[in-house]
């Protein structure tokens, strides 16, 4: 079943107080080199048949209107899930392991 | 007797205590329930504290497209007065009824305390037995309660006075320009974080210089508002 990406994240001037939280833990691993960390959100819209630009440009209205606030939030991507690109990264490192 | 109606939906946990602050105030709490889109003749109403569908999405976020909204946006924009506390303010916003946004707490937890608020305007329909100046102590319990707003929006409730309740001594959650609490050009809708229900009777308010548990001061807030729908009848 084709499915439409949307990516949410937090508006860049806000705070993120998770995460911020997110980033202290991360130095309590002892992991060096990570400046700061930032929570969004991916929703993953299942659709009938294929992706038209019509229902791309729905998603995309979707998004704004109850998806994202928009006073806090930014949509930052609306696209088509590739699930086969998805499935081929996926095998790709499961086969890498096995090797 | 004038009707106040207080919606409850699912995950609401102030519902209750908002219908014994209508009746202490000398109203008749009018249970309205998410799913009807009947506000069964109710002449206010209020959106209690809770976290309305677990807070899932966003707080508010989806408590606000709930069918009984649709009567509360138009009653709201027919001018009845609505009072939205914490999660209901919550709800208030993602509905735009009234505008900004509420982002979780600065300092990344849950904060419970009896917070000092100062009434900022006494022009809407929720504080109109207050004066400005007037400052009252109230339990405040919320973990994303941050107001934010665009620089412009801020500028345009400050210069407007829609800035109707304040935090003083403490900023508890990083809200900008220390607000509490907001309303909508009219002064219909009011929206705030922290619970005046929940200090409206001896013994079961925050504590005072004169006595434990004894601060009533939230108790205002309703009889503004039922001195306002008097007034009108």
């Amino acid at each position: 079943m084709p499915v439409i990406v949307v990516d949410v994240m937090p508006k860049p001037e806000l705070l993120d107080p998770a995460g911020k939280a997110t980033l202290g833990a991360i130095g309590r691993l002892g992991r060096a080199g990570y400046r700061g960390v930032r929570i969004g959100k991916r929703f993953e819209l299942s659709v009938d048949g294929p992706v038209t630009e019509a229902m791309l440009a729905d998603a995309r209205a979707l998004a704004e209107e109850l998806l994202a606030n928009t006073v806090i939030e930014d949509v930052v991507a609306v696209y088509v899930g590739g699930a086969e690109d998805d499935l081929d990264e996926f095998t790709g490192v499961a086969a890498g392991e096995t090797h | 007797m004038s009707r106040i109606g207080v919606v409850t939906f699912p995950g609401s946990l102030d519902d209750r205590d908002a219908q014994r602050a209508i009746r202490i105030a000398g109203a008749d709490a009018v249970p309205l329930w998410h799913a009807d889109h009947d506000l069964r003749g109710v002449d206010a109403v209020v959106l209690p504290g809770g976290f309305s569908y677990g807070d899932y999405l966003r707080c508010g976020a989806i408590a606000a497209q709930a069918p009984i909204m649709r009567e509360v946006i138009a009653a709201a924009d027919a001018g009845m007065p609505v009072l939205g506390i914490c999660n209901g303010f919550q709800i208030l916003v993602e509905a735009h009824l009234l505008p900004g946004g509420l982002i979780r707490n600065e300092q990344g937890a849950f904060v419970c305390r009896d917070q000092r608020l100062r009434i900022e305007s006494a022009d809407t329909a929720w504080t109109s037995d207050f004066e400005a100046g007037d400052e009252i102590v109230v339990p405040l319990k919320n973990g994303e309660g941050g107001y934010i707003a665009s620089a412009e929006t801020l500028r345009e409730l400050e210069g407007e006075g829609r800035v109707v309740f304040r935090y003083v001594d403490v900023n508890p959650n990083g809200s900008m320009n220390d607000i509490a609490g907001i309303t909508n050009a009219r002064g219909n809708v009011v929206g705030l974080m922290p619970h005046p229900e929940h200090a409206v009777e001896p013994g079961f308010g925050p504590d005072t210089p004169a006595a434990m548990r004894s601060g009533v001061d939230g108790l205002r807030v309703f009889r503004s508002v039922l001195a306002g729908l008097l007034a009108r009848a």
